[in-house]
């Protein structure tokens, strides 16, 4: 268990690194606002940022395990979910349930 | 998402006291916010439960969410405060990860909200959400007070789900693992709405899939920013050929 310390400074840091990166571009953006690569970049960014985010959590996945099940199922329903119904609450929390169910009981370690 | 009646009356008339109107616009935010609210609270619990889980006070998952706000980057830090990286590996995390939001600068409607005050909790609590409702086109008629209203609505029901669950942690057993996955999970939702909002263009997540897997495969240790990096780079290296070609024309 960390110190508190470390524990209060590592949020401080986070917040004023997360803090500069929403207010700074208003400032230094706005002369780009009009070019041309920069639109292109933000209209394209978010769909392949989420994607990596998706890899980087399902970095670890326990490939020659059996346990790789629970991750493959949940994402199986978190997918199938959304392509269903649209709705991001329904989809996230019925992932997630089938994943804490597996992970806690079938492949618990 | 519901939308709701335009409030424009009082920017059409140029009264010298504006009339009271928070209640109104208060009400109708928290009506916008609802949504994002079902989210919130749930994923909040879920992240607080896993502070408590992890081994760190309860203190720490309403600190975090309320000064962090960064929903996804709260989820990665308590990984790694509880490895105790070393801090400049927390600020180059929390700048990769949140870089994304330079972009909302591009179109989040800061011109319409008033005072200094009320710019800097703007920017400061400008999360995906926040940016999602006010720069579409239901939100051209939003006052600046709307806005606010409609970002501090988030910011609590993340910092009190945040804190709900943490303190609640305690009271879930240490043998039920796995709520972790509400982070994979909220990613992948918003892939899948994201590459559906740009329907026709599957170059771009295939392009993201591949930075993103040669960067697991070459530097695992560094996954995020070798990905982006890549993924920038076969970006601009699409757009250029292009736009030489339209100054050709």
């Amino acid at each position: 268990m960390p110190d508190t310390t470390y524990l209060v400074a590592a949020v401080l840091i986070s917040a004023a690194v997360t803090w500069t990166l929403r207010a700074l571009p208003f400032a230094a953006l706005a002369p780009l606002r009009a070019s041309g690569t920069v639109q292109y970049l933000s209209t394209r960014m978010p769909a392949g940022i989420m994607v990596i985010l998706v890899v980087y959590c399902l970095r670890d996945l326990p490939l020659t395990h059996a346990r790789v099940a629970a991750p493959l199922a949940a994402l199986t329903v978190t997918v199938g979910l959304h392509l269903w119904r649209r709705n991001a609450l329904l989809s996230i929390l019925g992932g997630t349930a089938v994943h804490v169910a597996l992970a806690s009981t079938v492949f618990a370690h | 998402m519901r939308t709701s009646p335009a409030v424009v009356d009082g920017l059409a008339s140029p009264a010298p006291a504006p009339p009271p109107r928070t209640r109104s616009e208060a009400r109708a935010a928290f009506e916008d916010s609802a949504s994002v609210g079902l989210g919130f609270v749930p994923l909040g619990i879920a992240f607080g439960v896993l502070v408590t889980h992890s081994g760190v006070g309860w203190w720490w998952a309403g600190l975090s969410s309320a000064l962090i706000y960064g929903g996804s980057f709260e989820f990665l830090l308590i990984g790694m405060v509880t490895a105790a990286a070393p801090l400049v590996s927390v600020a180059v995390s929390a700048f990769l990860v949140n870089l994304r939001h330079v972009f909302y600068a591009l179109s989040f409607p800061l011109d319409r909200v008033e005072g200094r005050l009320g710019k800097t909790y703007s920017t400061f609590a400008l999360c995906d959400e926040a940016y999602a409702l006010t720069a579409g086109q239901q939100a051209r008629s939003w006052s600046s007070r709307r806005i606010l209203w409609l970002q501090l609505f988030m910011h609590l029901y993340w910092a009190g789900g945040a804190t709900a669950g943490a303190l609640l942690g305690s009271l879930v057993p240490d043998s039920v693992t796995g709520l972790d996955f509400a982070l994979t999970a909220l990613f992948t939702v918003l892939a899948l709405d994201a590459v559906r909002d740009r329907r026709g263009d599957l170059p771009t997540p295939l392009l993201a899939l591949v930075s993103a897997l040669a960067a697991r495969l070459l530097f695992p240790g560094q996954l995020l920013p070798v990905a982006f990096a890549l993924f920038t780079a076969g970006l601009l290296a699409r757009h250029l050929p292009t736009r030489r070609k339209q100054s050709h024309a």
